[in-house]
């Protein structure tokens, strides 16, 4: 199937600014589904507020648009009344992590198969540019014109900590290892989050210094390393990139299944 | 396998939005932005197919066309 089997034509061109990444995450995304061969009706994609939610609109799956940062409660529901589904979750960085916050760490916690994507572009785009929680101590904001003084969360270790079975991270310049890592994510059975950095040139780069898209993608190249690199030895502020946990858990529709036989069981 | 080989860019002039992701990371600076702000191929001849400038459009306006 081509790109366009994928997608919903009647809504493009898409509303993301010019050079925005969360495009890039979208592309990467219907290639990983595209190379999985997974039929697109057996794919649901639950989103909740932002920018990054928008993308459930422009793909031809099943997809639920719903509150500001419920998005992984809603999809908790579809996938206990129809576990045969693939659940995928794109967030942006507040849905997730601030109004969304804890949703996210229990549904780590239960390990529900689902794949929680966390579009990171470090800022509230479609609001005007507040800081978010992963915005990151001395960062630039509509919401903090003197430096931002809160220190972001880490959400690879966060995941982890929570119970996530899978936990990886790219960005919207490694496209290649974006597309590889979702694939993984998808096909794993349990809670998989994959943290993408994106870009926002219009807030983010702008309020920042970090100049166009093209900019802020070189900027990425420079930032990020592969997972236990030399580099990374020489320089530990340089940001990982790679899949971080990949392990066996029970699985929380299939637990819950047992659960039922042993009730009926007694009756 | 053989390496692709190009037949075409096939650019969606109304999905661009002259972001210039596709001209600046193109390996062999293939693509270019017209007077409108589009990206279009200025040198196809030189383009090897690797087809990263269709997988890095934000736009989803780029498909490379092999034989």
């Amino acid at each position: 199937m081509a790109i366009k089997d994928y997608i919903r034509e009647r809504f493009f061109p898409h509303m993301w600014c010019p050079g925005c990444g969360h495009g890039i995450v979208l592309n990467g995304l219907i290639r990983a589904v595209e190379e999985l061969g997974i039929n697109k009706n057996d794919i649901v994609m639950v989103s909740g507020i932002g920018c990054s939610s928008r993308i459930s609109g422009y793909l031809d799956f099943h997809t639920l648009h719903t509150i500001h940062g419920r998005a992984l409660a809603f999809a908790t529901g579809i996938k206990m009344s129809r576990p045969d589904l693939n659940l995928i979750v794109p967030m942006g960085d507040g849905d997730a992590l601030a109004i969304g916050g804890n949703h996210f760490i229990h549904a780590a916690r239960r390990n529900i198969d689902m794949t929680a994507i966390v579009m990171n572009n470090r800022i509230y785009g479609m609001t005007g540019g507040q800081y978010s929680p992963l915005s990151g101590y001395g960062i630039l904001a509509t919401t903090a014109p003197y430096t931002n003084i809160d220190h972001s969360f880490d959400v690879v270790k966060l995941a982890a900590a929570a119970g996530a079975t899978f936990v990886a991270r790219s960005t919207a310049y490694h496209v290649q290892q974006l597309t590889d890592i979702i694939k993984q994510a998808i096909t794993h059975k349990g809670f998989s989050v994959v943290e993408i950095l994106s870009q926002c040139p219009t807030y983010f780069g702008r309020k920042n210094k970090e100049g166009s898209a093209v900019d802020m993608m070189e900027r990425m190249k420079d930032v990020t390393t592969p997972i236990g690199s030399k580099a990374k030895k020489e320089n530990p502020d340089l940001i990982e990139r790679g899949v971080f946990v990949n392990e066996d858990k029970p699985e929380y529709c299939s637990e819950y299944n047992k659960i039922i036989e042993r009730a009926m069981k007694r009756n | 396998m053989a390496k692709p080989k190009l037949k075409e860019h096939l650019i969606n002039r109304n999905w661009c939005k002259g972001c210039g992701i596709c001209v600046h990371f193109c390996l062999k600076k293939v693509l270019e932005l017209d007077s409108e702000e589009k990206a279009f191929a200025a040198r196809p001849q030189d383009c090897i197919a690797c087809k990263l400038c269709e997988l890095r459009c934000p736009d989803l306006a780029i498909e490379i066309i092999t034989e």
